[in-house]
């Protein structure tokens, strides 16, 4: 019930915020959205609390039906499980929080701003959605809700032709990504006969055997349906390969970049992989190339977050690079240290967005770094709180991150095989760029001398309350969070808090070796913290003439990084070059020339034979006469041969 | 003897030589009593009509059946139209004269005796008188050298094709030793089947009967004659004509010939399609609404003519149906080119009519339905008439007639439809003068039949297919 709750009261608030948006005006849609994720947050933390304390059973709640259609059945339930619990209290509190600082963010709008109150609570009813779901049609349906609700608040700012690209490449890769999910939700219902989630996992152990035969090859049905899932997850979750979305996407408000592309939405490929993981357990392949992907990312993105310049750009491509370590754990059998990193990180990145955009609004709009710096002692609280954030960010200890990213590198390092290595180096050397940007980004914004135009530092001021009171909370949970559920995530007694939610065959779960972990390796991932972390204070404070000479001397390398790779040039070069030259193709001898070149052909003929008909009525008496005795003639020869 | 059947044709027959009596002797215009008595006249044939009895007599020269009953309903009906739109028209014109309505009365007489015929001779007695009241109406417009060029076409063409009918008849009776409809029935389902020489006979009957219906390759005075007769004289050549003549090739098909229906059926199939055809291409390259109406006369009797050739009880009651809404369509356009006139003369042009829809919206809307309806948009009538002939050809396997009758029908669909675009889209030529009261009361009756045939049709269905089975009895 209380599930319930948490679930449709954000699908109230967006229905009113949004029909009443017009008449009623600005505030009371504020109001009224914000009224009801307070009710959702507080019945999200209540449910979580009981499960989590054993006072509530998991179960589901069958809504309604769906479709049914011959064998095809599918309802409408929420599951209520830990894993879906959790969830729902982490987002429906980081999506409250951002209501309320959204209030504040939005305020010097020209336009009214209703609409964005009820597209946040639309988004936060699919998340919540696609978290609770019992089917996986379900979830593809809350799956698609907030890809089209990132669409359209990525080009929130419709007037803006930049914002308006960045939301349809948002789509467009996301349609990539999703083709595979759809054909691997087909696989599922062709091998299983049902899309329900617990009947598919009591089928699995029974398929794991099955295999497909493709041109030869054969194939796992269990390894090509759970990649083909993750594909899907490498869209939504911005992994290597399918991540140009999500830098741009920072095109949208700096709360949208908080609560979709840093908190919730970009999470739900991790949340896809861990519901999935009674299946991806028998998809040894699947989950290594998961891990491969996740190592991938998190190193790639991390490098090209130290090259750039725009705030939002380096925590963008930050959160990228933390999604990249929440694959990996996933990859190496730790779902549950997955989705712990996955809710620290919701916290102190949505925290370092929100800073961000505090900047950004005491900036006058500003989001280059290199026009920023000495604001330190002008917006205390904003540079106290992101503190707070590159903090937890960096995984310095006793702040969130440092429990849920060393107990994935120790995961890595504990599990056997090459491919764990692999995600333990590249996260090693991802933790170290991490600090060093984290680090860059402060002292660049907060340090050194003010580089930006004069009547733009007058302009200079601390945020109203509204947005720092969310900023010192979610500040709070960036530093405890990690403390306090360290012990109950994960940990020896991970399975008695997670229940039949996640799933790992007997040995394969990490942990067990991880606890052999001592001394100074167990230290690794801090110490590499805490040189990155040396490095940005050598380069930006101490010797600032580094940084330049660096990129002069390494010029390339610098330029690709800058360049982030060169990704988006050879995807325009691949794909959108080669889909116009195809449109064009088409247009040009598909459409006109076949599709309008045949009718306008042949009604050219019509008219062309019309005047050659018309000639025929020449207006003699003798020629028509000897027309009809011609006409006898023929009529009477056909009949004579053809009867 | 049972006189009685032909009641309808000789009080008709009598009211007409009283009316051209009474117009002799009134002193003063008579042309406005005698179209009124004509009127009258018509209205107590259609009461007879419906009160006749089946049966036949006469020597088994003339017959009475639903069949006949339907179409001289059909065709009275149409005469009666075309009579009302002539009114005001003959005035304007300076055309008044009551022999206008005693020679259409008696072309009426001549194509309800065509109807009735159960002998060849009787067919034959019935055309000619038909035919030659028309080419005086043709005529009738004397002083115009438009007006007598066509009607001189049209006799030495009409006579040409009676040629051609007696000379078929002639064939006929030689070989088969016989007029009668029930007699050449029963020789020729003997068996042997026909000799080459009744067979070449029968296309002659075929060729002098096509012509009446102006079906391809008979339709070549038909654009002339359309153009230069005064138009209420078109709008009557245009409908009770065709119907009778459409009629009188069903019955002499069906009923006498009936047994050589596989012989026939690819003539009637050719000539169908040469009609769709040509009717389609050439009045795309028209800019005369009369002569528009004239080819788009000769697509529709193709259309009718697949019934026909699909020889089925549900290609005749097809085929009756199209008749029936091609009549009242055709009245309601010709109401609609008999309003199109400006400072008193007349205009022909299409390109006259541009930007009706401002000037006149009431008419534009009427040309407007009729149009659509002619090129057989659903719901209008036009649709439901095609509808039924193409499935009647459809079911009896006559794919190539149907895909041609559908793909000629897109082809009218762009001429027709094109008119409604001059009429609302193009800029406005001047005002068109005040409507007669008459035009209106005619286009709004036709239109409303137009546009709620789709409500109404169950009864005339009905009627056509009891018609259509009394010719496979």
């Amino acid at each position: 019930m209380l599930t319930a709750i948490a679930v449709f009261f954000p699908l109230l608030g967006a229905a009113l915020a949004g029909l009443l948006g017009r008449p009623a005006g600005d505030r009371a849609s504020q109001v009224v959205s914000i009224l009801c994720m307070v009710i959702a947050s507080a019945a999200g933390i209540a449910a979580a609390v009981l499960l989590g304390i054993g006072a509530t059973e998991p179960g589901t709640i069958e809504i309604t039906n769906w479709i049914s259609a011959g064998t095809f059945r599918v309802s409408w339930a929420l599951r209520n499980d830990t894993l879906s619990a959790v969830m729902v209290a982490m987002v429906s509190t980081v999506s409250m929080l951002i209501h309320v600082y959204s209030v504040g963010y939005m305020a010097h709008e020209d336009r009214p701003c209703w609409r964005f109150f009820s597209y946040i609570s639309l988004f936060s009813f699919a998340m919540l959605m696609l978290v609770t779901a019992d089917n996986i049609l379900q979830l593809f349906f809350g799956w698609e809700g907030v890809g089209l609700m990132s669409y359209l608040l990525i080009g929130y700012w419709y007037y803006k032709p930049a914002a308006n690209a960045a939301a349809i490449k948002a789509f467009v890769v996301n349609r990539v990504a999703d083709l595979f999910f759809t054909v691997g939700i087909a696989l599922l219902f062709f091998q299983f006969g049902t899309l329900s989630f617990s009947d598919i996992f009591a089928a699995v152990p029974s398929h794991a055997a099955h295999h497909y035969e493709l041109f030869g090859a054969s194939l796992p049905v269990l390894e090509v349906i759970g990649v083909l899932l993750f594909i899907g997850a490498m869209g939504k979750s911005a992994q290597l390969f399918l991540h140009t979305w999500l830098p741009d996407a920072m095109e949208g408000p700096t709360p949208i970049s908080a609560l979709i592309h840093a908190a919730t939405m970009v999470t739900a490929g991790v949340f896809l992989v861990a519901r999935m993981s009674p299946l991806m357990e028998y998809a040894p392949i699947a989950l290594s190339v998961v891990a491969v992907i996740g190592g991938s990312t998190s190193f790639f993105a991390a490098t090209i977050a130290c090259a750039q310049d725009d705030i939002k750009k380096v925590i963008a491509y930050s959160t990228c690079s933390q999604l990249g370590y929440m694959f990996a754990a996933a990859g190496v059998g730790a779902f549950d240290i997955s989705i712990f990193h996955l809710i620290t990180h919701a916290f102190f990145k949505s925290l370092l967005f929100l800073g961000a955009g505090s900047v950004i609004h005491a900036m006058s709009g500003e989001q280059d770094m290199r026009r920023m710096g000495g604001l330190w002692n002008k917006i205390p609280i904003t540079y106290s709180v992101m503190w707070v954030g590159f903090l937890a960010l960096a995984g310095i200890p006793f702040f969130s991150g440092f429990y849920s990213k060393d107990a994935i590198l120790d995961a890595a390092l504990g599990t056997p095989g090459g491919v764990a290595f692999y995600a333990y180096i590249t996260g090693v050397a991802a933790a170290f760029l991490t600090a060093f940007y984290s680090w860059r980004v402060l002292f660049m914004t907060f340090h050194g001398t003010s580089r930006a135009e004069p009547h733009v530092q007058e302009h200079v001021h601390e945020s109203p309350a509204v947005m720092t009171v969310p900023l010192i909370l979610l500040a709070v949970g960036s530093a405890i969070v990690g403390y306090s559920l360290d012990g109950t995530f994960i940990g020896l007694h991970w399975q008695s808090f997670w229940g039949a939610s996640i799933v790992t065959l007997p040995g394969s779960n990490p942990f067990t070796h991880m606890e052999s972990i001592h001394g100074v390796v167990k230290w690794i991932p801090t110490l590499v913290g805490l040189a990155g972390l040396a490095t940005a204070l050598l380069f930006y404070i101490l010797v600032p003439w580094i940084p330049g000479w660096l990129a002069t001397r390494f010029r390339p390398i610098h330029v690709f990084l800058v360049k982030k790779w060169y990704f988006d040039e050879i995807y325009d070069a691949i794909f959108v070059r080669g889909a116009l030259a195809l449109a064009r193709l088409l247009w040009k001898v598909g459409d006109v020339a076949v599709i309008d070149g045949v009718p306008n052909g042949i009604a050219t003929l019509t008219t062309d034979s019309s005047g050659e008909v018309v000639k025929l009525q020449t207006g003699s008496v003798a020629q028509y006469a000897f027309a009809m005795v011609l006409g006898v003639v023929i009529l009477v020869a056909v009949f004579l041969l053809f009867r | 003897m049972n006189w009685q059947i032909a009641l309808p044709e000789i009080v008709l027959a009598l009211s007409g030589m009283a009316i051209l009596l009474f117009g002799v002797l009134y002193r003063r215009d008579a042309s406005v009593p005698c179209n009124m008595l004509t009127l009258g006249a018509f209205l107590v044939a259609a009461f007879l009509v419906l009160s006749t009895p089946d049966g036949s007599g006469y020597g088994d020269l003339f017959v009475v059946d639903a069949f006949s009953r339907f179409v001289k309903i059909l065709i009275l009906a149409g005469a009666a139209l075309a009579l009302m739109l002539s009114f005001d028209y003959n005035r304007h014109e300076g055309i008044a004269r009551f022999e206008f309505p005693v020679l259409i009365l008696f072309a009426v007489v001549g194509m309800m005796t065509m109807v009735s015929a159960a002998n060849l001779m009787t067919l034959y007695l019935g055309l000619e008188l038909q035919l030659i009241s028309l080419y005086v109406v043709t005529a009738f417009n004397r002083t115009a050298i438009r007006s007598s060029e066509a009607a001189l076409k049209y006799f030495v063409l009409g006579a040409l094709a009676s040629g051609l009918l007696l000379y078929g008849i002639s064939l006929v009776y030689g070989f088969a030793g016989s007029t009668s409809f029930a007699a050449l029935a029963s020789a020729l389902n003997a068996p042997g089947g026909a000799s080459p020489g009744l067979v070449v006979g029968i296309v002659f009957v075929i060729a002098g009967l096509v012509f009446e219906v102006s079906a391809v390759p008979f339709h070549m005075w038909t654009p002339d004659v359309y153009e230069g007769a005064p138009t209420p004289v078109t709008v009557f050549i245009g409908t009770a004509p065709k119907v009778a003549g459409m009629a009188l090739l069903l019955r002499t098909l069906s009923t006498p010939f009936g047994h050589l229906s596989l012989d026939w059926r690819l003539l009637i199939e050719l000539v169908s399609l040469g009609s769709m055809i040509l009717g389609a291409l050439a009045a795309i390259g028209q800019t005369n609404f009369k002569r528009l109406m004239a080819y788009s006369a000769i697509g529709h009797m193709g259309y009718t003519l697949i019934g026909l050739a699909a020889g089925t009880e549900a290609g005749l009651r097809g085929a009756l149906i199209y008749l029936v809404v091609y009549v009242f369509m055709n009245v309601g356009i010709f109401a609609g080119i008999i309003a199109m006139r400006r400072h008193g003369r007349v205009f022909e042009q299409i390109s006259d009519l541009a930007g009706l829809a401002r000037t006149d919206p009431a008419l534009a809307l009427a040309f407007a339905v009729f149009l659509f309806s002619m090129a057989g948009i659903p719901p209008l009538a036009g649709f439901f008439g095609k509808l039924y002939v193409f499935l009647a050809a459809v079911q009896a396997g006559m794919w190539t007639l149907a895909i041609i009758g559908v793909l000629t029908s897109v082809v009218g669909a762009y001429y027709y439809i094109r008119i409604v675009k001059v009429m609302f889209m193009d800029a406005p030529a001047p005002a068109i003068d005040q409507r007669p009261a008459m035009v209106s009361f005619v286009a709004a009756a036709t239109g409303l039949f137009t546009v709620f045939f789709v409500l109404f049709s169950a009864p005339i269905v009905a009627a056509a297919q009891a018609a259509a089975q009394v010719l496979f009895g």
